[in-house]
């Protein structure tokens, strides 16, 4: 028995009837996409609060966003998924609880923001480390002009410190685009989900991940690209990555 | 909150969880780190070999695995894996692998990509003094590599590779895509049997977090100790 190949299906009509196999993954891809960039966004909100709190000199504060870090960094991405999607809406009152479950596109809106808490742990370890790869006259001579802790880090630290992280934050901008795919086991149809539908309808599985490979490589190639180019424009000059 | 809560589901279903579940787990995780690590550093010498041809095959790889995400990879060499076996061994019909060697063979060949980017930077982070002097005392390419190059290199990298091995941990959970019995995947078995999500996935959520953020304490502690003084 060999395989037959027929690089022909991605033309033909998908069983859903929405349209062809090639609709059917751009589709998923449109998923994935979207839910990246909630991810990602929902990722860089938390990730800058707790990475400034584990900065901070009070012991409370460094304590609950080291303890917040540690939730998120040692449990598997798929676990916590599960957490928020089937465990959190029995936990909470029952009228939230029901309105958590009849949420439309529930899959969508847990699987981006579960992704995105889960990266915000390793955001808010990457800005930790930028603010503290800072000499830290810099934070003293905030404080001796008179700024307030808050105008240190919004005019002298985190300016600096964003952008010395460009490059590690580049990476975790993809690892956001991968792990939205952990996202199927809610049931979120992105674009590996799609691809295992269309094997699933046609069974011309090589084709049908072929096709997400080279999607999932364009959309790195995208990011990357992204991402390189705002570390330019943002570059420090002076610095070994500036002009 | 937890008055409905039933703790005697968990204590019932143990046995089951760990022989069954976290054996599975902690094999796969043991034998893919070993494997992962084995082929991640031929790769990592590969890329730095003087052979141009050898560095473009194993950068390519290494890019190419890192790119995709864990779950696509796990779905393409559950079906891959039978006819390259079929290929190999030259037999009629495409070799049924087991979910076991299927979930080992897909976890080694991804983990090498990372495992191969740490040895390069272990390896890289040698001084270029000490395999000058090498060749000088007369060794051979196999030679500075073993004795010089890959213990310093390991054990410089060791933290790293350890920190890595607790993300492969935590990453064989899924392998719950394939319905394979691993620790979540027996977790999920007895939530669906008997209508208690809440408390098995809870009580899964807690026994990884118990185990990685050990782990990881460990690690740092050997970090401490084995950090070479210069």
């Amino acid at each position: 028995m060999t395989y037959n190949w027929n690089w022909g299906i991605f033309w033909e009509m998908s069983p859903e009837a929405t349209g062809t196999y090639l609709d059917m993954l751009l589709m998923g891809l449109r998923w994935t996409i979207a839910t990246a960039l909630l991810a990602w966004v929902v990722a860089l909100f938390f990730g800058s609060i707790v990475g400034v709190m584990r900065t901070l000199p009070g012991r409370t504060v460094s304590i609950i966003a080291s303890a917040y870090v540690e939730f998120f960094r040692n449990i598997p991405l798929l676990v916590q998924l599960f957490l928020w999607y089937f465990v959190l809406p029995e936990l909470l009152p029952k009228t939230a609880g029901m309105w958590l479950k009849q949420l439309p596109n529930a899959p969508f809106w847990t699987g981006a923001i579960g992704v995105g808490l889960y990266m915000s742990a390793r955001i808010a370890e990457q800005l930790r480390a930028g603010i503290k790869s800072l000499p830290r006259g810099q934070a003293m001579a905030g404080t001796a002009l008179g700024l307030t802790t808050v105008q240190t880090y919004r005019y002298v630290l985190l300016p600096m410190a964003f952008r010395i992280i460009m490059p590690p934050l580049t990476s975790e901008a993809l690892n956001t685009v991968k792990n939205t795919s952990v996202a199927l086991t809610i049931g979120l149809m992105e674009l590996t989900a799609r691809a295992r539908a269309m094997q699933e309808f046609s069974f011309q599985v090589f084709e049908a991940f072929t096709a997400a490979t080279i999607l999932y490589l364009l959309l790195n190639a995208v990011v990357v690209f992204g991402m390189r180019r705002l570390e330019k424009s943002i570059a420090v000059p002076g610095y070994i990555a500036g002009k | 909150m937890f008055s409905g809560f039933d703790f005697d589901v968990i204590w019932r279903s143990l046995p089951y969880l760990f022989w069954d579940g976290m054996s599975f787990t902690l094999m796969l995780t043991a034998l893919s780190a070993l494997g992962g690590l084995v082929l991640g550093t031929l790769l990592a010498l590969m890329r730095l070999s003087n052979m141009r041809v050898l560095g473009a095959i194993a950068t390519g790889y290494v890019n190419l695995m890192r790119s995709l995400p864990l779950v696509l990879v796990i779905f393409w060499f559950y079906f891959l894996v039978p006819y390259l076996g079929q290929m190999i061994t030259g037999s009629e019909r495409p070799l049924v692998v087991g979910a076991f060697s299927s979930a080992l063979i897909t976890f080694t060949l991804f983990e090498a990509a990372y495992f191969s980017e740490i040895m390069r930077a272990g390896i890289q982070s040698i001084p270029k003094g000490q395999v000058s002097a090498g060749y000088a005392l007369g060794l051979t390419y196999r030679q500075v590599t073993g004795y010089i190059v890959l213990p310093q290199a390991l054990r410089n990298m060791l933290p790293v590779i350890l920190t890595q091995t607790i993300v492969l941990f935590q990453d064989t959970s899924l392998v719950y895509v394939l319905s394979i019995t691993d620790f979540l995947g027996a977790a999920s078995k007895v939530a669906q049997r008997d209508g208690r999500l809440i408390e098995m996935y809870l009580f899964a959520a807690l026994v990884y977090f118990l185990i990685s953020f050990a782990a990881s304490r460990l690690v740092r502690a050997l970090q401490a100790k084995t950090a070479i003084i210069r």
